[in-house]
């Protein structure tokens, strides 16, 4: 469905010069840095695969979605995305897809949400029929029936998502691009959308490319990942494989008795330690969870045992870090 | 056309939510070219002609140019302000659409204010016609339509022209003004009593020339030699919209090269 | 002082930010400001009698006026006030330990002083050096440039003054786009933008001479180029204190009672 060869990408920037000397010079010579967005990405994405794609800041995520979406051409390398070159075939191939940028919208703000609608099935070409029962459903699936008949500039951030979604589903497309769908969202609406994000992919069978900084996000939708750094790939898999080669902390909370001096216990290290309570880190790559508990059993009279696996959050942060990105 | 025409309807409710700025900047529109007539009525006064030139001629040559320029800003304003889409990086946005560049950018934005402009050089127009001598004939009549519409290709495009630099940078736009606001200034005036090659640079270069002087001297029957000439300037004018249009494919694939 | 002080050179660093604006802004006023005259040459031509004014002393009239055109033009404004004024935070402003007035007095001033500075130059310079008959000349006299650089600041003031009156009037319609149509349009047609007071027929020069319009820009031009006697001059430069005194009085006045207005409602 998705297919990506060997795509790189560079960007020739101006160097910005201080100074009204260098600015003077600037106005004849500028000088140029080559950055290199991406390197040789390469990759495939099956129909009706969730993939998030993560990566810090300026890691070339919205390079590879602009290149995706056929807004930019890359300096080498093949895409093909249902058959098509997305910045060969524009006008053909973008009737196929969504996109969604979390920070920008595509609805008119001062007209009706409906309204907008309306110009969207212009714009897509999109037959009556067809647009009735597509918008009567992400109506019905998204609760818009409040808020379809008001302005958009008069929505909270939340509502305004919710339509910037609908409005990209209006032509049915096969793929969503969705850039940081959820950005600055409260804790509700970013439920409703991750419900709705998944409702779509699974009743409709749409194939959902994410990207986001919110790795909650990631863990209620995608099942695979692709992890880029500095424009390169660096980790493609699923959640769960990347979870138990980087995830292997587990953090072991005892509640006990009261009790003296501290404990010792091989494999695990404390982390916090006070005569009724205990935290414990156990790197479950090298030592069983149950040996530790057993261990502990031994030394003190417990309370009460809680297990925590490693946030998601911190296994990205622990990756970027053993990247260095 | 139909797309085009829906972008119309739907930027028109959008600027009916402020229904008071809207008539505000009407009437203000309609009062600036006013300003600047009343200036232009004041200089006749004083000085009597200009090179020959009567008042009500060069009151013909002031309308024209003004409703081109204000047909042109209330439809091709996309253009006008593309800079500021550029900017807010919504041309992205046109880039995942099934349709061209050129329609999306155009019905990005209207400004329906400059009805008030129009109005202001519509009557002038009026104004100046039922006090020439002039023995209208349908050919004259087609020639006058075709000088306006023909400015509305001009001006859209300069826009397009200004554009399309936006593809490299935004800075120092001001510049397109020059051939905008300029150019209308200039050919409020018939293009002869500047000196000759301000006449040759807004004939051959930028045609306003062919949008009101070259067919106004043969609908007040000054013309020496081919009336058919004169009358087909305005089309031949046209023709400036076709390269710049050439040159914005040209910055669009230029934009999806290098992002910037 | 020392706040409006930092305040103008803030403002004079961030038009240094804004180079090629500057430049593109400076190409479009020498345009714009050969085009008049080219138009004006064209009048001349064929001109019967004398005219109160001489083409010569037009053509400079029309440089500095280039030069000089944020010194003119009341749309040159700061949205940024306006969007502290409709938005309500203007309370912010409150806050601060200077008197209201006095502090955007000094900031459109400084907007004004460091556009102009930025620009004129180049525009003078260039005109100095144009072929006749576009050239600019230099004044009569030095006394006459002096009393030419006097009526200038004045003017500037003068104009702050009467733009201040066009951010008062926001907090009352909330929009500053009747007040900016109004202003604009009267302000510069009775600055001599559009044609050049001297120009005008006399029962329009005797109506811009009672407005506050014509001593902010029409008149320090003509003082320039000597086309107003000296003597008179200075009786113009005591009409330019009278109505920047009275004008500047009447702002605060206004916008003290407006802002009492605006605590009381809350808002």
């Amino acid at each position: 469905m998705i297919q990506l060869k060997g795509i790189s990408k560079s960007y020739k920037v101006a160097k910005r010069q201080t100074g009204l000397r260098q600015a003077a010079k600037a106005l004849f010579r500028q000088e140029h840095t080559i950055v290199e967005a991406l390197k040789d990405i390469s990759f495939t994405i099956n129909p009706g695969e969730i993939v998030g794609y993560i990566g810090p800041n300026g890691a070339g995520k919205s390079t590879t979605i602009k290149i995706m979406s056929g807004i930019l051409v890359p300096d080498t390398g093949t895409c093909t995305i249902m058959g098509y070159t997305p910045w060969k075939d524009r006008t053909k191939y973008v009737k196929n897809i969504g996109v969604v940028f979390g920070q920008r919208s595509q609805l008119w703000w001062d007209v009706p949400v409906i309204d907008s609608f309306e110009l969207l099935k212009d714009i897509y070409k999109v037959p009556q029929q067809e647009y009735k029962t597509t918008t009567d459903l992400l109506i019905e699936t998204l609760e818009l029936q409040e808020i379809i008949y008001s302005p958009v500039r008069q929505l909270s951030l939340g509502q305004r998502m919710r339509c910037e979604i609908a409005a990209s589903l209006i032509h049915n497309p096969n793929i969503l691009f969705l850039d940081e769908p959820t950005i600055g969202l409260d804790a509700v609406s970013k439920i409703a959308v991750r419900q709705f994000i998944k409702t779509i992919n699974q009743e409709k069978g749409v194939t959902v490319i994410l990207t986001t900084h919110d790795m909650n996000d990631i863990e209620a939708l995608a099942e695979r990942v692709i992890l880029i750094g500095k424009g390169s790939l660096l980790y493609d898999g699923q959640l769960g494989e990347l979870r138990k080669r980087f995830g292997t902390k587990k953090i072991i909370t005892a509640e006990y008795k009261q009790r003296a001096n501290p404990i010792q216990i091989p494999g695990a290290s404390v982390l916090s330690w006070s005569p009724e309570r205990a935290v414990l880190s156990v790197d479950t790559a090298n030592f069983k969870t149950s040996d530790i508990i057993t261990h502990l059993t031994t030394q003190v009279e417990l309370v009460d045992v809680t297990i925590e696996t490693q946030p998601i959050e911190d296994i990205i942060v622990q990756l970027y870090k053993e990247y260095q990105i | 056309m139909k797309l085009y025409f829906k972008y119309l309807q739907i930027l028109f409710k959008s600027q009916m939510q402020y229904r008071t700025s809207f008539w505000l900047l009407t009437v203000g529109q309609f009062f600036i070219p006013f300003a600047v007539f009343a200036g232009l009525y004041l200089l006749f006064e004083r000085f009597g002609q200009i090179k020959g030139w009567q008042f009500f001629e060069v009151a013909l040559c002031f309308a024209v140019i003004h409703m081109s320029f204000s047909l042109s800003e209330c439809f091709a304003r996309g253009f006008d302000m593309f800079s500021s889409l550029v900017v807010r990086g919504d041309f992205d946005r046109i880039l995942v659409r099934p349709r061209s560049t050129f329609i999306q950018v155009l019905g990005s934005k209207f400004e329906f204010t400059k009805a008030g402009r129009l109005l202001q050089s519509a009557l002038v127009l009026i104004w100046a016609l039922s006090n020439l001598p002039i023995d209208w004939t349908l050919i004259k009549a087609i020639t006058l339509v075709l000088m306006v519409t023909s400015g509305v290709f001009i001006f859209t495009g300069i826009y397009i022209l200004a554009a399309t630099m936006c593809f490299w940078t935004v800075q120092g736009l001001e510049v397109a003004n020059i051939f905008t606001d300029g150019g209308r200034e200039i050919a409020q005036y018939p293009l002869n009593i500047y000196q000759k090659w301000v006449t040759r640079f807004f004939t051959f270069v930028i045609p306003f020339g062919t949008v009101n002087y070259l067919p106004l001297l043969y609908l007040l029957g000054k013309n020496n030699g081919d009336d058919l000439l004169y009358i087909l300037t305005p089309v031949l004018g046209s023709i400036f919209v076709l390269p710049c249009l050439l040159v914005w494919q040209m910055g669009v694939r230029h934009y999806r090269s290098t992002g910037s | 002082m020392r706040v409006y002080l930092s305040v103008l050179k803030l403002r004079l660093l961030n038009g240094m930010q804004y180079r090629s604006a500057a430049l593109a802004g400076v190409a479009t006023q020498f345009f714009w400001g050969f085009m008049i005259i080219m138009v004006f040459q064209a009048f001349y031509q064929n001109a019967a009698d004398t005219q109160p004014i001489s083409l010569k002393e037009l053509i400079t009239y029309i440089w500095l006026q280039q030069a000089f055109l944020v010194f003119v033009t009341v749309w040159f404004r700061d949205s940024e006030l306006f969007d502290l004024i409709t938005s309500g935070n203007i309370a912010y402003e409150l806050c601060r330990p200077c008197e209201l007035y006095g502090f955007w007095f000094a900031k459109l001033l400084a907007q004004r002083l460091s556009s102009a500075i930025l620009r004129c130059f180049p525009i003078l310079i260039f005109s100095f050096f144009l072929p006749r008959p576009y050239n600019m000349t230099f004044p009569p006299s030095l006394s006459a440039f002096l009393l030419f650089l006097t009526a200038l600041m004045l003017g500037l003031l003068l104009l702050v003054a009467i733009s201040m009156f066009l951010y008062i009037s926001v907090f009352i319609t909330m929009s500053p786009m009747g007040s900016l149509l109004i202003f604009g349009i009267l302000g510069e047609f009775f600055a001599g933008l559009i044609i050049p007071v001297p120009l005008m027929p006399s029962w329009l020069q005797n109506i811009a001479n009672v407005l506050p319009f014509r001593w902010t820009a029409d008149f320090p031009f003509r003082v320039y180029s000597g086309h107003i006697p000296q003597k008179e001059a200075l009786i113009g430069i005591a009409i330019q204190l009278v109505y920047l005194l009275v004008l500047v009085w009447l702002g605060r006045v206004s916008m003290n009672r407006i802002l009492r207005k605006v605590v009381v409602q809350g808002g």
